[in-house]
């Protein structure tokens, strides 16, 4: 097949994919969008087929085969509150394709290139590698901690960063061994030790970061699994695989912004890891001397005052999704309707573990996605709601962020539930949140406390109805 | 601390300062408890009921100022006519003075405390603000004024309140309208619904329409825009317009209703004038009119203060001792508000005062302070009524603006990069790289307009995306190195995974956002 032929079809599959990212810009064209990306890889796979450097279709069926069908099976399996998890692992399958892509690149005789050439497609073969290696091995950690398998807390060695410099030092030095490499076999060893390294890194990385900050960590592993694809791309000399790369990078770097913004964080202090260690508790309590009793609520009061309220908002968190009670949430939320209560649901950008993640439980259980506000929609209509539930939700809705500048979350956006005429606090014990920060909002004149499961406490809420 | 409760003096002032159950509660946050003999016998508290609760019985009334460091009263200081001298004297060096004072209307007293290096806390200055509602004795005092004007119009008025149709024929319910809807106002609603009548109020703060609602009762509305609210839930002064059209109001429906309630007071000001005597001549015979502002000169022309009279058949109500006519209750709210704000005066319940000025509703309440008058206070900025809670102070969001230097610089940086990667890189190179660089702007681009609610799927759907790094694989199966080639097809099952299930559980989720 000639050559003109599959870079035309490569175009095209590169307008499709661009056309799904647009497509997911809203609810009604998303799934048009989905389907615009299945499209444009079918195009972009069958075109690489008829051309000239694939031949054994044989050994290509298997595999393809074989991981589609594990693919599609996960894809049916997976629960919605598992979403992050199933994010993460793809994410490390990516990265662990780029990295074996790059070694059988750099094993293929094929490619001769001498002079510059040379050098450029060694760095480029190098970098495919590095970023694919740091990517799996992250994503894989990142997998273990949302799964619960890691602890959660932020793990801080001694003088990481002077480890996290050395790291990257080694990795120039074998850099430079590796192009100024003879033979491909000469050049084995220092790729093989980079890639030790990388692969190092990447676990480091994604330990020392806190369970809070998880949706950057997973929305920056996106971005590196897009930038791993762009590298190898750039070795194979493939525009297809470059231009989707930048996409999927350029995504995952916009959504890590736009988590750190959420939670007035700076992308570095993030990734140098460590929140929510040192602050415990030095903002709270002390300076709020007064406010030293909760006012505890039982489930049938709060149906009682559910029933009289006429506005109601519902502030999820990510103590929904562990106690798994979207759907009853959802049928609490139909029963108030029917009464003609206003229920909405205002959705924090970083609530959850994955960005978005609380509008797809949200979907899951069947709560209509115009109910379901962002941020900045509701904040504020808050003051003039009759009760605002949270459930499960702590460092998203903390006044700290508002009132005290030395607060570890001073200066980051929160919904400001407190000006609702009541609020009821859903949680299991008074623990403070990931960020280790003491909640006064919880010491509100206006806040009552319903501790317990939020599953066991949402059904006898809605028994009581 | 030592707590003395004289009795009042004030001729018809039934209530005591503390009550039984109010003394032990005192004990308990370490203060020890006096009590003038006879002082709770009015109200219905005997001094057994009080030694019972711990408190110590003393019969001198000078021998109790004495004693006392904190002193609990219900009126203010006055002429002592049993010891011919004024409290304020009996008020020495250091004692602590809580009681009402009405700070706004006796700056003289407020002096003579001063003088005598005194502390004063007006339990009227106590500021309306959420923290401060349990020891808010204004509101408690005029909840129950408002249901006793009630009773007190029962008494006058001739009939039932509550329609009935009985053997011996039809009876109309009573219609009530109330003016002003604050407390008092509010308790005389729910009093008067329970009681049957058909109920109506008119404030001029509209937000209170739907309290009034709330209670069942009519909200009577003007045809007319303007904002009653002043500072501290309290209502302002209106325009002669608005006034105009409220006077046509309340005439209409003086021939109407069979008893008015009025409670409108403006803080600091006189009571405005709001039921004529010509509206008084145009009720039915035997109604009922209960002036709750009569101390303040009344709503009503015709209201005497302290009496009740008749004019034209019509009874107008000008008590102004509605708490001491319910002392039993009154004592005990009263006493309730005094013990939390000696709770507030005992932070470390260990019967030490701390009259903290840094505190605001204690220096609110604070008038008067070890000898210097520290009225009026500074104000509270916090409305008392939950419709217009104002906005809290903005979040402190550093956002440095970007110098436009910086900008340019980052650009020349930038430029000379790409420059020196061009001179040295071949043009092939180049040209992927020309891929790459727009490639990234579209991804911005596009990726900006993604609604947040569906960011998990975008994760999800460029996690299938990337799987394109299968063509790379795939490019690499025919490799002529075993090893490459065995890695290669490894990498095309991976990616094959990533692609079927990244397409799938996005198709999924998409599935279940629904309108």
């Amino acid at each position: 097949m000639n050559n003109g032929f599959i870079i035309s079809a490569y175009v095209i599959s590169s307008i499709l994919f661009i056309l799904s990212l647009g497509g997911l810009s809203n609810q009604e064209t998303s799934r048009r969008g989905n389907i615009y990306g299945m499209i444009g890889m079918a195009i972009a796979i069958v075109a690489t087929l008829m051309s000239d450097q694939v031949s054994n279709y044989v050994l290509i069926l298997i595999p393809v085969i074989f991981g589609g069908a594990i693919g599609a099976y996960f894809a049916a399996r997976v629960e919605m509150t598992a979403m992050p998890e199933l994010v993460a692992i793809l994410h490390s399958f990516v990265g662990l394709a780029a990295t074996l892509v790059g070694f059988a690149t750099y094993l293929d005789p094929a490619a001769h290139f001498v002079g510059v050439e040379k050098t450029i497609h060694d760095v480029e073969i190098y970098l495919g590698i590095l970023i694919g290696a740091v990517t799996f091995t992250g994503s894989v950690v990142a997998y273990g901690k949302l799964n619960g398998s890691i602890g959660s807390k932020a793990l801080i060695l001694p003088a990481r960063h002077f480890l996290n410099l050395g790291i990257l030092i080694a990795c120039i030095i074998l850099g430079k061994f590796f192009i100024g490499a003879e033979s491909v076999s000469s050049g084995m060893l220092p790729l093989i030790l980079m890639t030790i390294l990388a692969l190092a890194f990447g676990v480091h990385m994604v330990m020392a970061i806190g369970g809070a900050d998880m949706p950057v960590v997973i929305s920056m592993l996106n971005s590196y699994s897009g930038w791993a694809a762009a590298a190898t791309g750039f070795m194979l000399s493939n525009d297809l695989l470059i231009v989707v790369g930048a996409l999927v990078g350029s995504s995952g770097a916009i959504l890590s912004y736009i988590m750190c913004r959420a939670m007035n964080r700076k992308f570095l202090s993030v990734i140098m890891g460590g929140f929510g260690t040192t602050t415990g508790g030095s903002g709270g309590g002390s300076s709020e001397g007064e406010q030293t009793e909760v006012t505890p609520i039982t489930a049938a009061e709060t149906a009682d005052l559910l029933t009289e309220s006429n506005s109601l908002v519902i502030v999820p968190g990510y103590g929904m999704a562990v106690a798994h009670a979207q759907h009853l949430v959802s049928e609490l939320t139909k029963k108030l309707r029917d009464k003609d209560i206003d229920v909405k649901f205002a959705i924090h950008p970083v609530a959850g573990r994955m960005p978005g993640h609380m509008n797809v439980l949200l979907a899951e259980a069947k709560v209509p996605y115009d109910i379901v506000l962002e941020m900045d929609e509701i904040n504020d209509d808050l003051a003039e709601t009759d009760v605002v539930m949270v459930i499960g939700a702590n460092d998203i809705v903390n006044p700290s962020a508002i009132d005290e500048p030395d607060s570890p979350i001073a200066g980051m956006p929160v919904l400001e539930v407190w000006n609702a005429k009541s609020v009821i606090v859903m949680k299991r014990s008074m623990a403070s949140g990931y960020a280790g920060v003491e909640n006064p909002l919880f010491f509100k004149d206006n806040t009552q406390m319903l501790f317990g499961d939020a599953k066991e406490s949402v059904e006898t809420i809605v028994a009581s109805l | 601390m030592k707590i003395g409760i004289p009795a009042e003096v004030q001729t018809n002032e039934n209530r005591v300062a503390c009550t039984p159950e109010e003394t032990e509660k005192l004990i308990k946050l370490g203060h020890q408890v006096a009590i003038e003999a006879g002082a709770g016998t009015a109200a219905g508290y005997t001094d057994d009921a009080f030694t019972k609760a711990g408190a110590s019985l003393i019969k001198s009334t000078r021998q109790l100022w004495e004693q006392s460091e904190i002193v609990l009263k219900v009126r203010a200081p006055q002429h002592h006519p049993v010891l011919e001298v004024d409290e304020t004297s009996l008020l020495t060096q250091g004692k602590i003075l809580i009681s009402f004072l009405a700070p706004g209307q006796n700056p003289d007293l407020l002096e003579a405390i001063a003088t005598n290096k005194a502390t004063a806390l007006a339990v009227e200055a106590v500021p309306r603000i959420s923290r401060a509602q349990k020891m808010d004795a204004l509101s408690s005092m005029a909840n129950i004024a408002g249901y006793r004007s009630v009773i007190e119009a029962g008494q006058h008025f001739g009939r039932f309140f509550t329609g009935q149709i009985t053997a011996a024929g039809k009876v109309p319910p009573a219609k009530v309208m109330i003016i002003g809807a604050g407390v008092a106002g509010l308790a005389a609603i729910g009093a008067a619904v329970s009681l049957g009548a058909i109920v109506r109020a008119f404030d001029t703060r509209p937000e209170v329409k739907e309290q009034i609602e709330s209670m069942s009762a009519e909200f009577l509305e003007l045809e007319f825009e303007e904002d009653g609210s002043g500072e501290g839930g309290y209502a302002k002064t209106m325009s002669k317009e608005f006034i105009d059209a409220e006077m046509a109001l309340f005439l209409e429906q003086a021939r109407e209703v069979d008893i008015i309630i009025t409670t409108a007071l403006i803080p600091g000001k006189p009571a405005p004038k709001l039921i004529t005597t010509e509206m008084v001549e145009a009720m039915k015979p035997n109604s009922v009119v209960v002036d709750l502002a009569a101390e303040q000169g009344g709503n009503c022309e015709l209201t005497v203060p302290g009496e009740a009279i008749k004019h034209n058949g019509v009874t107008v109500v000008g008590y102004t001792d509605y708490p001491s006519k319910m002392a039993t209750q009154s004592s005990q709210l009263y006493a309730t508000n005094l013990r939390h704000l000696l709770t507030e005066l005992t932070p470390e319940k260990d019967g030490n005062i701390v009259v903290d000025m840094e505190d605001e509703v204690i220096r609110s309440a604070t008038v008067v302070h070890d000898g210097t008058v520290t009225w009026p206070p500074p104000p509270v900025k916090l409305s008392a009524a939950p419709a217009k809670p104002k906005a809290p102070p903005p979040a402190p969001v550093e956002e440095k603006p970007n110098s436009p230097w910086a900008t340019v610089i980052a650009m020349i940086v930038g430029g000379l990069a790409i420059l020196s990667v061009g001179s040295v890189a071949p043009a092939s190179f180049m040209n992927h790289f020309i891929v790459f660089v727009l490639a990234c702007f579209v991804g911005f681009q596009v990726i900006w307009s993604v609604t947040p609610a569906l960011h998990t799927p975008l994760m999800s759907v460029t996690n299938a995306i990337s799987g394109i790094i299968v063509i790379g694989a795939l490019l690499q199966v025919g490799s002529s190195s075993t090893f490459g080639a065995a890695l290669a097809i490894l990498a095309v099952a991976l990616a094959s995974i990533n692609i079927a299930g990244g397409f799938l559980v996005t198709l999924r989720m998409l599935k279940m956002f629904q309108k």
